[in-house]
């Protein structure tokens, strides 16, 4: 369970550029499902999800994670519970150009020095499952945005983390390859995962196994509802 | 300790292959880098060479040289001083020697002549160092004359080419007779240019030298020790001079390595912004750069040396030869006996990989510190 206490993100505080993303939000998310924040751009959906991946520490407020508290651990405890909570899926992709699928799906377990066979056959078998396992040895810049995107999200679970947080995983997606990915969040979402999305596509709010949807607008929440 | 080494292993071979995405630039500041270790391993080496093959050959030099001074200057030293010498305690064999110069405005070069009563030569037999038989192509049997200080020519033989194996001192060298000697230069009779004498006890060679000094007011005795010590000092300023003028090269290469450290290009700073989001800490990235960094300054220094080494060793050193070898016109052509010294390879290894390091320590620290959310951002 994640619980966010009024937390604020301010952005070039004190500075001309001062940018306020959130303000005093508290939220309590439950595991398992898929839950879905809705809004228009800027209203702080991304830098809220990228408070709760431990990818960033908020200006004020706090975020426990199953009672743990995150907001004040040091940079190496946040990466460590980074590392093993939670599989990030970004709206560009953001795989390594130059390497191959297959090495960008192993990349986050790295820095844990798995042995090399187990860490390929468990990179392997994810890409299987997404229907791209022939395509492992082909370096990213040859993949389709659909390719690109289930590669992503393969990689965001080779360290078989609990959640998965999808900043507007379909916004560079035509609408069948936009199903193709919602489709496999919901299969994540079956296994017992949390899946956590970002999203101003309706194709999103309306896919199977979304339990709840929660709008924000200029840093606030303005509406939650279960689905 | 697996897991360890596991992660290093995962480190290299992802550094490797971030090298070789950006190709161009890294060859680049390798090439440049290889160049400055070449450099300055080239200096060392042969300037070490150089002190190592002098000391070799004055192993069996004469333990002490008297000279005569008047008014401070080196002035011919009469037969009647040997006597004196020899009756010194602890003195050995003495004997007088017969040297000087001789300026061949043919080869605009001064040559080195030396009277050798060990080879038996007759009045007009000489041998000639290699280098010098080079330039003036002269071979065994042929005949050249030089004019003599009473203006008249003297017809010289030569009768053998000096060993090239002793040529940093000899490529100059003209070994002739005494009577050929005197026939050129013209010396006062029973003068010597100097005298050389053995020590019995080589540890008591300082003692004898203040007594020769005490016996005879006006002498100058010279210690193997003392010569020994003028080649070291003549290499060290000269490689001192070298290394003042690569320094500059130094500095140019430091800001070299600062820009490319610090100029990260975009593509690198979304690719470690990607890293730290997918679970990479600043420590993991960290390592990564270091690894880069060693890879890199390992790849340029085994480069550098390797080829440093062949250059000096068996390229002849042309590179640095014309500033750190000779100390006449005529060049000593001549092969150094190499060697590795291990105190010379960490004085490299400080003098080009620490200030890289240095350099690029602060730009990758930045860059490693580079926030996680910044993709997310955009």
């Amino acid at each position: 369970m994640i619980e966010l206490t009024e937390v604020s993100k301010v952005f070039h505080e004190g500075r001309p550029n001062q940018c306020q993303a959130l303000r005093e939000v508290s939220l309590t998310l439950e595991r398992g499902g898929i839950t879905v924040f809705r809004g228009p751009s800027g209203s702080g959906k991304t830098t809220l999800l990228t408070l709760v991946g431990c990818l960033a520490r908020p200006t004020a407020g706090r975020i426990r994670l199953d009672g743990q508290l995150l907001s004040n651990l040091p940079e190496r405890f946040l990466t460590e519970v980074r590392r093993h909570t939670f599989g990030f899926v970004f709206q560009q992709f953001n795989l390594i150009r130059g390497l191959t699928v297959l090495e960008n799906v192993m990349l986050p377990a790295y820095p844990l020095g798995r042995p090399y066979r187990e860490l390929r056959a468990a990179a392997q078998i994810l890409l299987e499952q997404f229907g791209i396992g022939e395509k492992a040895d082909n370096r990213i810049e040859w993949l389709s945005g659909g390719e690109a995107q289930r590669t992503a999200l393969a990689r965001a679970l080779i360290n078989d983390p609990v959640m998965v947080i999808a900043d507007e995983p379909t916004a560079n997606l035509d609408s069948a390859r936009s199903r193709e990915v919602l489709t496999l969040l919901g299969e994540l979402a079956l296994q017992g995962r949390t899946i956590l999305i970002s999203s101003h596509d309706p194709l999103v709010f309306a896919a199977n196994h979304v339990k709840r949807l929660i709008e924000l607008r200029d840093g606030c929440i303005a509406g939650d509802c279960p689905c | 300790m697996s897991t360890f080494l596991e992660r290093q292993k995962y480190l290299i071979d992802y550094t490797l292959s971030a090298l070789r995405r950006r190709k161009a630039r890294n060859l680049g500041l390798l090439l440049v880098y290889t160049l400055l270790v070449f450099l300055f391993s080239s200096v060392l080496l042969l300037s070490q060479g150089l002190r190592r093959e002098a000391a070799a050959l004055l192993q069996d030099a004469p333990d002490v040289i008297v000279q005569r001074l008047i008014a401070g200057r080196h002035d011919l030293l009469p037969a009647a001083w040997l006597e004196p010498l020899r009756r010194i305690r602890g003195v050995g064999a003495v004997h007088g020697r017969l040297w000087g110069y001789y300026y061949d405005p043919v080869v605009k070069a001064n040559y080195t002549v030396m009277v050798a009563p060990e080879r038996g030569l007759a009045t007009h037999d000489i041998l000639i160092g290699a280098t010098l038989a080079r330039i003036r192509q002269l071979g065994i049997g042929d005949y050249f004359s030089l004019p003599a200080a009473t203006g008249q020519a003297l017809p010289l033989k030569v009768v053998g080419i000096l060993d090239s194996a002793s040529e940093l001192l000899s490529a100059d060298l003209l070994l002739l007779s005494e009577a050929g000697y005197r026939s050129l230069f013209n010396p006062p009779p029973n003068t010597f240019t100097d005298a050389v004498l053995t020590v019995r006890n080589p540890r008591e060679a300082r003692t004898v030298a203040e007594k020769i000094a005490l016996a005879l007011p006006g002498s100058r005795p010279i210690l193997r020790a003392e010569m020994l010590r003028t080649y070291d000092a003549v290499f060290n300023w000269r490689e001192g001079m070298v290394f003042v003028t690569l320094s500059a090269v130094l500095l140019a290469f430091v800001i070299l390595a600062w820009d490319q450290a610090a100029g990260l290009s975009a593509e690198e700073q979304r690719e470690i912004g990607i890293l730290k989001a997918i679970g990479w800490e600043t420590g993991d990235i960290l390592r990564m750069k270091l690894w880069e960094g060693a890879l890199l300054s390992l790849t340029a220094f085994l480069t550098g040396y390797v080829l440093a080494y062949w250059q000096v060793f068996y390229g002849g050193a042309r590179l640095f030869a014309p500033v750190l070898k000779g100390w006449a016109v005529l060049y000593p052509d001549f092969r150094l006996t190499p060697a590795v010294d291990v105190q010379q390879v960490l004085a490299l290894l400080a003098v080009t990989v620490l200030p890289y390091i240095v350099a690029t320590l602060i730009p990758i620290w930045r860059a490693a510190t580079t926030d996680p959310d910044a993709v997310m951002r955009g």
